[in-house]
């Protein structure tokens, strides 16, 4: 997958999930500020991506993320891991 | 020297109606709020019956963190909390320049624990249940959730005392003020309703199966009883010291004069004349009045043979003939457990202030202790001065109150 078909699957859940205005997010925003987590919400972040792309999310893997871009790109990452493994 | 103890709001969410003005209407016309849930007949329940009240959408009203740590009785309790607070006249400004606290009876959260353990075993992870769950699954659910809400600073622990939870709550917040220890605190008990919150208790045949007409079910009293009828919801009572109270100008409601409690030290179950008859009397004597000055007696009676026959010899032994009207609002509400003690005070305090008397309803043919009782089988326009509230719970705990109307003075 790529990085905008990524952030075109996880954009909805994390507006439906954080409840954040769909505009106040863009790859180069701040993702911890813009969707205003707090430690519990990274619990829901790993339980929104566990549950969309199927693999597991180590805990501490969000807080280095600082922006959308880079989460995109941390998500891909495992996807395309995911997929490779499968295809092996 | 103590502080006299008043009441300054009340809030109710049940199953007869989701606010003040809509209870009052339902109490006055002896309205039931009993459905029969199909779904519980599919579960695997002896008994369909139960008392129904909506989920309140909070969407918009409180925003996602405090939404998702709220368990169905907790939304319950953040809207009888609300309105009560409204009532009272306290608002957040206030709140945050007070040390006001929280006791609020509950006694189960068998949805939140149900659902997430579902979701491990499911999933075979932990995390997957959420960040939510934990602060919905734990007893204190209500008062950890609401004390963030309304940021609290004051005294904040759960009571967990079975079907006179709400009721002990109260007690507990009048002794808490009555000695000083705080202006004021926000009691009050949530029920939850749920498919999963009263399998285990219809298990012991306990509830009424007459199911074919859920408005006849709760009988409490009757001669023809055959078992309660669960139900749920939430009830708030806002208690102050009578100086905070007339210090920032509130309306006062009416006084609580006395906290009566027992426990049967007996069996878990099975109920006793003496316990609750020793809560009775201990009230009384706390409140300093005779018991002619009681005009209304609100029941314990949840429409269970042994239960009600035993609360019946109680108030006998204990008030003779001819007693205060009594009359068991668990006829119309069913029984609201954890939230009973404190809703069956807020629908009390609703007559007080109406100048009525809720029938009990479904009190067809009296037994031989019921009929030394004066239990009214409709409503009855009358003045209430002074009320007293019984709830009694599994483990024999005991508790009544006493609340008196407010004259000035």
């Amino acid at each position: 997958m790529t990085q905008i078909e990524i952030a075109e699957k996880i954009i909805p859940f994390l507006v439906e999930e954080f409840e954040i205005e769909r505009e106040l997010i863009s790859p180069e925003a701040n993702l911890r500020d813009t969707l205003q987590l707090d430690s519990l919400d990274y619990v829901d972040l790993v339980v929104v991506i566990e549950s969309n792309f199927g693999f597991k999310v180590k805990q501490g893997d969000f807080q280095n993320l600082a922006t959308f871009e880079d989460f995109y790109g941390y998500v891909q990452g495992k996807v395309n891991a995911q997929d490779e493994a499968s295809n092996n | 020297m103590l502080n006299r103890v008043v009441i300054t709001g009340i809030g109710i969410y049940s199953c007869i109606g989701k606010n003040l003005a809509e209870t009052t209407q339902s109490l006055y016309q002896g309205k039931s709020g009993i459905i029969l849930d199909e779904e519980r007949k599919k579960y695997g329940y002896r008994s369909g019956l139960t008392g129904f009240v909506d989920r309140p959408n909070l969407k918009g009203v409180l925003d996602r963190r405090s939404r998702i740590m709220l368990p169905e009785q907790g939304e319950f309790a953040f809207v009888s909390t609300d309105e009560a607070l409204k009532v009272a006249g306290i608002d957040q400004d206030f709140i945050d320049k007070s040390s006001i606290g929280i006791l609020f009876g509950n006694d189960s959260s068998a949805q939140a624990v149900i659902s997430a353990n579902d979701i491990i075993r499911e999933k075979g992870d932990t995390v997957m249940v959420g960040s939510g769950s934990v602060f919905q699954t734990m007893n204190s659910t209500v008062t950890m959730n609401l004390s963030t809400i309304f940021r609290l600073k004051g005294i904040n622990f759960t009571v967990s005392a079975a079907c006179s939870s709400g009721s002990h709550s109260i007690g507990l917040g009048y002794m808490f003020i009555k000695h000083g220890y705080q202006d004021c605190i926000i009691c009050g008990g949530a029920q939850e309703i749920n498919l999963y919150s009263m399998g285990n208790f219809d298990a012991l045949g306990a509830f009424s199966i007459r199911e074919d007409a859920p408005f006849k079910a709760s009988r409490p009293f009757d001669r023809d009883r055959d078992g309660l009828v669960p139900s749920g919801g939430a009830a708030t009572v806002i208690l102050e010291s009578l100086d905070h109270a007339l210090r920032r100008g509130a309306t006062i409601l009416g006084e609580v004069i006395g906290y009566g409690f027992s426990s049967n030290g007996a069996h878990i179950s099975n109920p006793t004349v003496d316990g609750p008859q020793k809560a009775l009397e201990m009230a009384i004597e706390q409140s300093e009045i005779g018991v002619k000055e009681i005009d209304y007696i609100n029941a314990h009676a949840t429409s269970t043979p042994a239960g009600d026959a035993s609360e019946a010899k109680a108030i006998f032994n204990v008030f003779g003939q001819p007693g205060p009207y009594v009359s068991s609002t668990k006829s119309m509400t069913g029984h609201e457990c954890w939230m009973a003690g404190a809703s069956e005070i807020v629908y009390s305090m609703l007559m007080m202030q109406n100048g009525f008397i809720a029938p009990n309803i479904n009190f067809d043919n009296p037994d031989e202790d019921s009929a030394k009782l004066n239990i009214l089988a409709e409503t009855k326009e009358t003045k209430i001065d002074c009320f007293l509230s019984n709830s009694f719970g599994f483990g024999g705990t005991n508790s009544s109150l006493i609340i008196k109307k407010w004259e000035n003075k």
